[in-house]
């Protein structure tokens, strides 16, 4: 032990700080490649374009718009059964209650099942399950809603990103004063009054807040729909619920693993990926600042 | 009139607690109905698991085809079928129920590669000696359903990720929470939200292309997509897990900690390693067990970055392919409710059994620490 304390505390702060450093150094090498690499590629026709010859040439339209049908058929599923979820946890039953507690812990579970498990259920219930029982009963086993689909994988991707619009909206109740909740029953407003007209307007930014976190995530996440839903190309936009549909992140995968030349689409990779990118990113830098938003009203 | 609102609100107020249990209820459908779907299993001829089943589709190389193009060495799976070198493997749920049956067991299923019709006629034992096996080859004429080389690929690639993220995240969370000024703390915070909003295709696709050839090149690797590459992906998606959690639980250490030990006339630097550290230990435990389930459970950067090879060996250079993986690659190309599609639903099964675990465990430490931090505050 001749080692001088000295050196000892500076190589502490050394490792720790170089980890910190290191892990910032990590997202901007990350995001810069993919900005080098995809810059050049995004012009206006190939955000608008369709794959061409062979998904060699072209650009990602259908996938962009099947993306945003996805996230926009999950939000209509989700946000909704979240924000009520949030609501009956933090109007309706106390911290302690049973039935807060069992919503709670499947809440945790619900945030921890890896997405590929949810791609299973989508696939056993949804697909298997109510599409195949569908079918049978309506269209006398015609597949018709027993195979994999945009709301099927919609519904799917729902439920995995149920768990951040639970977390997100409760966060925005739990900053509502107190005092209103009291006047407003005072003034002889019922419980349901109270929440539709005090509660919820002052939970507006929660709701948004958890709405583009869990489109950010569902925009994000591959594994769920890769049996949904997901198509490797389509020459035609979905034009309803039982079509399939081309996405952004199912892109990526395709086309730098099964393309037919990978090395010459490496453009359109880095490309598709920087255009995902900038979607997350835009979107959790508005969750970001709605919720820094948020925190300033919940200081005053 | 004001009667009949009351009525109305009443409804509501049920509707609104029905729904309110609607994820309790996703959490019993998904477990009844990924479950129902691998039930077959234990009903399950071996015969139809070991061979004689016709061949599952024409399109089920391109399963392999990712992997293909790199090398794929499926075919060498033999040579490195040792199966001894996996304790760990026995741990998981399935596995226990087999403890009976003797690793000797695990043999006889990995006797020749391009199968031939000897090994219909073989004794196939139990069902479960076939899924223990050492060869998972899904598709072809005697498809083979070890899932050992999985689950070993997967334990791979995690221990290397937690190997790497548990001490980047911890001591990055332990710098930015003790000695850095607060700023960085604050500046800190959007940089992890960014890392953790990277979609993990996006890290896949940045290990497939960037860090594969980086790595190959540095090791000097005969393969370009191997578990090393897999696990350093996966690191990055696991890091900002581990920071936020392990940030949460210092900054919840007590402040007087901090300055009864610095009174005490030990160093900063002792004081954040000796007493800051070790009570927020239980928290980060968390954090790495949560890491730890994260990395088993993620799908696309393995998929991507990792080669999908099923083999059984213990080199951490040589492709691997995980349990998500499989499932991920060879689900869209299965016919429903064969043994295939059954076996990736007992995979499904199993993902579902570790992450759930992992997380009650997690939950208990959280939780003791909370105790922990209300218990020292009163």
């Amino acid at each position: 032990m001749n080692i001088p304390k000295k050196w000892v505390g500076r190589g502490v702060a050394l490792v720790t700080g170089g980890s910190a450093i290191a892990t910032v150094v990590l997202v901007l090498v990350v995001i810069g490649i993919v900005v080098q690499g995809g810059w050049g590629h995004l012009t206006r026709d190939f955000l608008l374009g369709s794959p061409e010859q062979g998904m060699t040439k072209g650009g990602i339209f259908p996938a962009i718009f099947g993306t945003f049908l996805l996230v926009t058929l999950m939000s209509l599923a989700g946000v909704p059964v979240g924000t009520i979820t949030a609501i009956y946890l933090n109007e309706y039953v106390g911290q302690q209650s049973k039935a807060g507690r069992a919503i709670r812990f499947a809440v945790n579970t619900l945030a921890g099942i890896p997405a590929i498990v949810f791609g299973l259920f989508g696939l056993g219930f949804f697909i298997n399950f109510v599409g195949g029982g569908a079918d049978k009963v309506l269209y006398g086993g015609a597949l018709h809603w027993g195979q994999p689909n945009i709301l099927w994988a919609s519904l799917t991707m729902a439920l995995l990103t149920l768990p951040v619009v639970i977390v997100s909206v409760e966060e925005a109740i739990k900053t509502v004063p107190r005092e209103l909740r009291e006047g407003s029953l005072a003034l002889g407003a019922t419980r349901l009054e109270t929440i539709w007209k005090v509660v919820l307007p002052q939970s507006m930014t929660g709701i948004l807040t958890g709405a583009i976190l869990a489109i950010s995530r569902g925009a994000g996440e591959v594994a769920p729909i890769l049996f949904t839903g997901a198509a490797y190309f389509l020459p035609n936009l979905p034009d309803g619920l039982t079509d399939q549909f081309m996405e952004l992140g199912y892109h990526i995968y395709i086309m730098s693993t099964q393309s037919v030349d990978v090395e010459a689409t490496k453009p359109i990779q880095f490309a598709t990926t920087l255009v995902l990118l900038i979607l997350t990113f835009t979107l959790n830098f508005s969750a970001i600042f709605l919720r820094w938003h948020l925190r300033g009203r919940a200081l005053r | 009139m004001k009667r009949r609102i009351r009525i109305g609100e009443f409804l509501i107020e049920k509707g609104i607690a029905t729904v309110a249990f609607a994820s309790l209820g996703a959490i019993v459908l998904i477990f009844l109905f990924v479950f129902r779907e691998a039930m077959p299993i234990f009903a399950m001829a071996p015969e139809s698991l070991s061979g004689g089943h016709e061949s599952i589709s024409a399109t089920g190389a391109a399963t392999v085809g990712v992997s293909a193009s790199y090398g794929d060495p499926v075919g060498e799976a033999e040579s490195y079928g040792d199966p001894v070198g996996e304790p760990e493997t026995y741990g998981d749920p399935p596995a226990d129920t087999s403890r009976s049956g003797s690793p000797a067991a695990i043999d006889p299923a990995a006797p020749t590669t391009p199968p031939t019709p000897s090994t219909t006629g073989e004794p196939a034992g139990s069902v479960l000696s076939q899924i223990l096996s050492g060869n998972w080859q899904p598709v072809g004429d005697h498809p083979k359903f070890g899932i050992l080389p999985l689950v070993a690929g997967s334990i791979k690639v995690a221990l290397i990720a937690i190997l790497i993220a548990a001490p980047v995240g911890v001591f990055a969370a332990l710098f930015t929470s003790t000695f850095a000024p607060r700023w960085a703390k604050e500046a800190m915070k959007p940089i992890i939200e960014i890392m953790a909003g990277i979609p993990s295709v996006v890290i896949g696709f940045f290990a497939l292309t960037i860090l594969a050839s980086l790595v190959q090149t540095v090791f000097g690797l005969d393969y370009r997509l191997n578990a090393l590459v897999g696990g350093i992906a996966m690191s990055m998606a696991v890091i900002p897990l581990i920071y936020t959690l392990s940030e949460d639980s210092l900054s919840a250490v007590p402040k007087h900690f901090t300055e009864g030990s610095l009174a005490l006339g030990a160093p900063l630097w002792e004081t954040n390693l000796r007493v800051v550290l070790p009570a927020a230990i239980p928290g980060i435990f968390a954090g790495v067990l949560l890491g730890l389930g994260r990395a088993i459970g993620e799908t696309m950067i393995v998929l991507m970055a990792t080669g999908n090879a099923a083999l059984l060996s213990p080199s951490l250079v040589e492709p691997v392919r995980t349990v998500s993986a499989s499932i991920g690659a060879e689900m869209a190309e299965v016919v429903f409710g064969d043994p295939h599609y059954v076996m990736l639903f007992v995979l499904g099964s199993l993902l579902f059994c570790i992450s759930f675990a992992l997380n009650a465990v997690a939950e208990i430490f959280i939780r003791q620490r909370l105790m922990a931090k209300f218990g020292g505050a009163s």
